[in-house]
């Protein structure tokens, strides 16, 4: 079965729903959107620094995420400018860095709409194996760090009773650039981001409790992911899109549940 | 927990000191040379206009914010428990009360519910943090920090968006939990007038120590008469007898035994002067 490319697009869009759900979760608790954006952008110059290096695409992204993430803490703390700003000049400042250094290699040829929209049904076994790995690590440390990272929303509360939120923080940060690392290839590195925020989004309406959102965030994103996946079989369009396109119908239906009560 | 020593704080376990601390940032001092400390049993409120370094002091104490200047002491292995001045959950986070209450420490539902009937709000353990009112909010927070049975409990401005009468009632059970859990409590406050019965030390900060003492002390400190006005050190020697008496839904005094102090003050407009820092409570944080 997994020599059908079809079910290996299914398995891989899977994977990469049911991580970034619990994730994405926080991702929207937190209002880290604009940093998720961030990453995802700074995905480009790990991809170059990996062809600079001669490394895995994936550990550029990796290696790039360990740089920018610590470098945009100590930004916050020891600069006056506001965080959403700091991570503007990261976002464009790192996709600007990745551009340029692709131009000094001029040896290099890269697909940009592959790496920006992902090409999941050219997805390989290794590929795959790496993204269910990959995405069971995220899985399992996230799971780890879930109560002091959720009690971190409320950092000062957190910080005076003992634990340190800032620790917590950085770890999930490195994990939404682990998982932007491990997907990038399926999903592209921009619509990722879109699979952080539209199923937590979807799933906000029916949830009583932060595990349960988790939990229904995963299973949109499933849904989204093999929905689209049909759909873009059927009807011949982009895969990567159209998984976005069913995860947003699904986040529009939801919206009448979710009228402030 | 010896409940003895209470009120006597003969050699009470000292839970945290500041000595000689400052922040500096942005170029001033927020705080600069304060001493600051609190026992086991005792009732710290910290005083002074907004700006003051207030709630700086507050954080320094409890390792919030890095100093510049001095030294932080906590005892070894503090349980704190903390009320901060602002919380917002933000409205993406599903969370009830019960589940806010337990997010930095595992308590039995018991727990939980015995610290939520201690403020008053049992009924509300399953309700959406986001659909209290402020008051509720607020003893909400009071109830998740004295669910962990804190050695210390900090409280930064808990009377905001609460009436008159809800502000006595919030300090009388404020003094409640200090018997019952035998803990520091550090409160910060606009108010003195009420405090002040319940209160031990109190100290007056102005970027720096004005004044610190009992209540009596701090009233008579010609210091404090300067920062504040003669009208809030008249005001507070009234206000140390207000358990003498009760208010009514309305506000309205219910007088039990007067004695012999003058209560000839108007309770009505009590909250408004406009000449120092209590009054801006009742006007602009609603």
């Amino acid at each position: 079965m997994l020599d059908d490319f079809f079910f290996r697009a299914l398995l891989a869009g899977i994977a990469v729903a049911l991580v970034s759900g619990p994730l994405g979760c926080f991702v929207v608790w937190r209002r880290m959107a604009y940093f998720g954006a961030t990453m995802s952008h700074g995905a480009l110059l790990g991809v170059a620094l990996a062809f600079l290096l001669n490394i895995d695409p994936m550990l550029g992204v990796l290696i790039q995420g360990a740089i920018v993430v610590p470098a945009f803490l100590l930004l916050e703390r020891y600069q006056t400018l506001s965080a959403d700003t700091l991570l503007g000049i990261l976002a464009h400042g790192t996709l600007a860095l990745g551009l340029v250094i692709f131009g000094f290699m001029s040896w290099v040829r890269i697909d940009l709409m592959a790496f920006l929209f992902g090409d999941i049904l050219a997805v390989s076994k290794q590929e795959l194996a790496w993204v269910w790995v990959g995405g069971a690590a995220v899985l399992a440390i996230l799971a780890y760090i879930w109560r002091p990272l959720l009690a971190g929303t409320e950092e000062e509360i957190a910080a005076a009773e003992g634990q340190h939120p800032e620790k917590t923080k950085l770890v999930f940060m490195l994990l939404i650039a682990a998982i932007i690392a491990v997907s990038m290839k399926i999903v592209g590195i921009l619509l990722i981001l879109s699979m952080l925020i539209i199923p937590p989004a979807t799933a906000r309406v029916f949830a009583r409790a932060p595990e349960q959102m988790a939990l229904i965030a995963s299973g949109v994103g499933v849904i989204a992911a093999v929905g689209g996946l049909f759909a873009s079989l059927l009807w011949n369009t982009a895969s990567g899109p159209s998984i976005v396109v069913t995860a947003l119908i699904m986040f529009l239906g939801s919206l009448p549940f979710g009228r402030a009560r | 927990m010896s409940h003895a020593t209470i009120n006597t704080r003969v050699a009470a376990e000292c839970l945290a000191a500041g000595r000689k601390i400052g922040v500096f940032r942005g170029g001033r001092w927020l705080i600069h040379n304060v001493d600051i400390s609190i026992h086991r049993g005792e009732i710290v409120t910290l005083i002074g206009p907004n700006g003051g370094g207030k709630s700086t002091t507050a954080k320094a104490l409890l390792g919030l914010l890095r100093i510049d200047e001095g030294a932080v002491e906590r005892a070894a292995g503090l349980r704190t428990g903390y009320v901060p001045q602002r919380m917002l959950v933000d409205r993406t986070l599903p969370l009830n009360v019960s589940r806010m209450m337990t997010l930095t420490g595992h308590h039995s539902a018991a727990e939980v519910a015995s610290a939520l009937g201690l403020v008053g709000i049992e009924h509300l353990a399953d309700a959406p943090v986001q659909t209290l009112s402020g008051g509720e909010f607020q003893r909400a927070l009071l109830a998740r920090a004295i669910v962990r049975k804190p050695d210390l409990l900090v409280l930064d401005e808990p009377v905001q968006g609460v009436d008159f009468s809800g502000e006595i009632k919030l300090y009388r059970l404020i003094s409640e939990i200090r018997r019952s859990l035998g803990c520091g409590v550090l409160l910060i406050s606009h108010d003195l007038h009420i405090v002040m019965a319940e209160t031990d030390t109190v100290v007056c900060l102005n970027r720096h120590v004005c004044c610190a003492g009992a209540p009596e002390s701090v009233a008579d400190s010609s210091e404090y008469q300067q920062l504040f006005g003669p009208q809030a050190a008249d005001a507070l020697a009234v206000y140390r007898h207000m358990h003498d008496h009760e208010h009514g839904p309305d506000g309205q005094i219910v007088a039990h035994d007067c004695d012999g102090h003058a209560h000839d003050h108007n309770h009505d407009n009590g909250h408004s002067h406009p000449d120092h820092g209590a009054g801006e409570r009742t006007d602009a944080k609603r």
